[in-house]
């Protein structure tokens, strides 16, 4: 176990050496209400990064503009050095309410991407059916979205992201329409699944123990305006048992440590 | 829920299989529909019987009656005659229709542009626009033609219309985000997620075009069911008269199972058996 709380060894700051996407001076108001202000901000490659806060704190607004799905009012992003305003292959969006075809099977959903770029059928499939395996839902490749259970849907949501191959994967509240208990399931197999996969995972909660059980890294976003407020770098070892880590005192620090920082921000 | 009520030892383990099958008979909606055809086709027949009124023949006599006309070739000949502009008109009007329906959807000028005259003409008692189609164009194919397309249009354009334009907002969004083209955003994502409601446009647009093509038959070219009607009423041939109308009744419903049908196998497999 480790001895010393990594807050202690160096604070981690907004920006990185080796980042893959690069946030500078974004600021976003919608209809009159300031959603983000003055953002700098870098997600190092290869690694879990959270975007954490309560509501209003610009989180899904900031994962948006990354995206390329909304426009920022000022300021720049950049993915692999290059400028971005639109959608790109090199993200991948995974959606809070699934955003599954409902007329099509797991199959064509998570081959949609691939589908929308062209690839040939059985090439695409036979990507869509070993992503189909990965996320755990073999044997469920004919189902429908309405035959499956929320976690199932957002896992064939998250092969359908995984599919493209894009390098930064952007979660936005994954879990918050899945059931407790598939959470659970669901985190400890998004865990098992990074290690397999050398993707960057841009990831926004609202659970604070969420995203200490999942992320490398944990921005602390402020609300109204929305800017950072700090940042938080959990050294937890996830190698072994996932049911280890709830019970692991720099978990539970960590957990206490941002409820802490972030009580003043609820109302 | 076994309705398999055991007879003896041996032969309860044997039969269960038997009670569910005939649980499941019951349960099949095709039964169910046998059944409610079945009971109007014997309420018919009471009435024909007592009778309601003298103009009012039994469902035997109908069915007689069908079977002749089907044997002495007038009812065919006078399908052909009105099945031509019927199925024209229809295809014109479905294509045009969900065309002309979804562009409105898609785009504020054509919606400002069309969708107003739309709105107008469903409210409008159309059938009385048929004596100045055939005023303009005759008493041929192309007048009944128009009748069908009158009739069917409006309530294809606006259903089709309205769900292109109730479009799951969040699919959009997805298919932005995987990089889709505005082309592909129409045909892989608007068009599939509007299909029942464009399809529940089409029915009622089809039976409109049924009701067109039977009016103009009526009222104005003296042809095909409409005139086949008109004929045995004037001959007080009721019978005949009612086995044409029940068979243009028997078309249409077939028409539009037809319709969805197709609509659940090509456009919305996930609701095939549910």
């Amino acid at each position: 176990m480790h001895a010393a709380i990594v807050r202690n060894d160096a604070v981690p700051t907004n920006v990185v050496s080796d980042a893959i996407v690069e946030v500078r001076g974004i600021s976003k108001t919608y209809s009159g209400v300031e959603a983000l202000r003055d953002v700098d901000l870098d997600f190092p490659r290869g690694k879990l990064t959270s975007l954490l806060g309560p509501s209003g704190c610009g989180k899904t607004t900031l994962l948006k503009i990354i995206a390329g799905l909304i426009g920022a009012d000022r300021g720049t992003v950049a993915v692999n050095g290059k400028k971005v305003s639109a959608p790109g292959p090199e993200r991948a969006f995974v959606f809070q309410d699934f955003a599954l075809l409902p007329w099509a099977t797991v199959l064509r959903n998570v081959a949609f991407g691939l589908e929308l770029r062209g690839t040939a059928k059985e090439e695409r499939e036979a990507i869509a059916r070993r992503y189909v395996v990965d996320v755990g839902l073999a044997g469920f490749e004919d189902k429908y979205p309405h035959e499956l259970s929320g976690g199932m849907r957002q896992r064939v949501g998250l092969a359908r992201a995984l599919c493209v191959d894009a390098d930064v994967l952007l979660l936005d509240e994954p879990f918050s329409a899945v059931d407790e208990q598939n959470r659970r399931k669901f985190q400890e197999d998004l865990i098992r699944l990074r290690t397999n996969q050398n993707k960057t995972f841009i990831f926004v909660t609202h659970s604070i123990e969420e995203a200490v059980y999942i992320s490398d890294r944990i921005v602390l976003l402020s609300p109204r305006p929305g800017r950072v407020s700090r940042i938080i770098e959990p050294e937890i070892d996830r190698s072994g048992d996932p049911d280890r880590i709830h019970r692991d005192k720099h978990y539970l620090d960590t957990v206490q440590e941002i409820w802490q920082g972030l009580k003043q921000y609820v109302e | 829920m076994s309705s398999g009520s055991g007879v003896g030892g041996a032969a309860s383990l044997a039969s269960p299989s038997r009670g569910v099958q005939a649980g499941r008979l019951i349960e099949r909606p095709i039964v169910l529909r046998l059944v409610s055809i079945a009971l109007f086709a014997a309420i018919w027949q009471v009435a024909g019987l007592i009778p309601v009124s003298f103009a009012f023949p039994t469902f035997s006599d109908t069915m007689v009656a069908f079977v002749r006309m089907i044997a002495d070739g007038s009812l065919p000949t006078a399908y052909i005659s009105t099945l031509q502009p019927l199925i024209l008109g229809v295809i014109l009007a479905t294509f045009a229709g969900v065309g002309v329906g979804t562009l409105c959807g898609l785009s504020r000028p054509g919606e400002w542009l069309l969708i107003p005259v739309f709105i107008v003409l469903q409210a409008a008692p159309v059938a009385a626009f048929i004596p100045l189609v055939t005023f303009i164009y005759g008493i041929g194919m192309t007048a009944k033609t128009l009748a069908v397309i009158i009739l069917a249009l409006p309530v294809i354009v606006l259903n089709t219309y309205k769900a292109v334009r109730n479009v799951n907002e969040s699919l959009l969004v997805m298919n932005r985000s995987f990089m889709g083209t505005r082309w592909q955003e129409v045909t892989k994502i608007v068009l599939p997620d509007a299909s029942p409601v464009i399809f529940a446009g089409l029915r009622l647009g089809v039976a409109a075009g049924f009701v067109g093509v039977v009016l103009a038959e009526l009222l104005i070219t003296p042809t095909g069911i409409g005139d086949l009607i008109t004929f045995a009423r004037s001959r007080a041939n009721y019978a005949g008269m009612y086995a044409t109308i029940a068979s243009v009744i028997a078309l249409s419903t077939v028409t539009l199972v037809a319709l969805q049908w197709i609509e659940i196998r090509v456009f919305r497999p996930e609701k095939r058996g549910g």
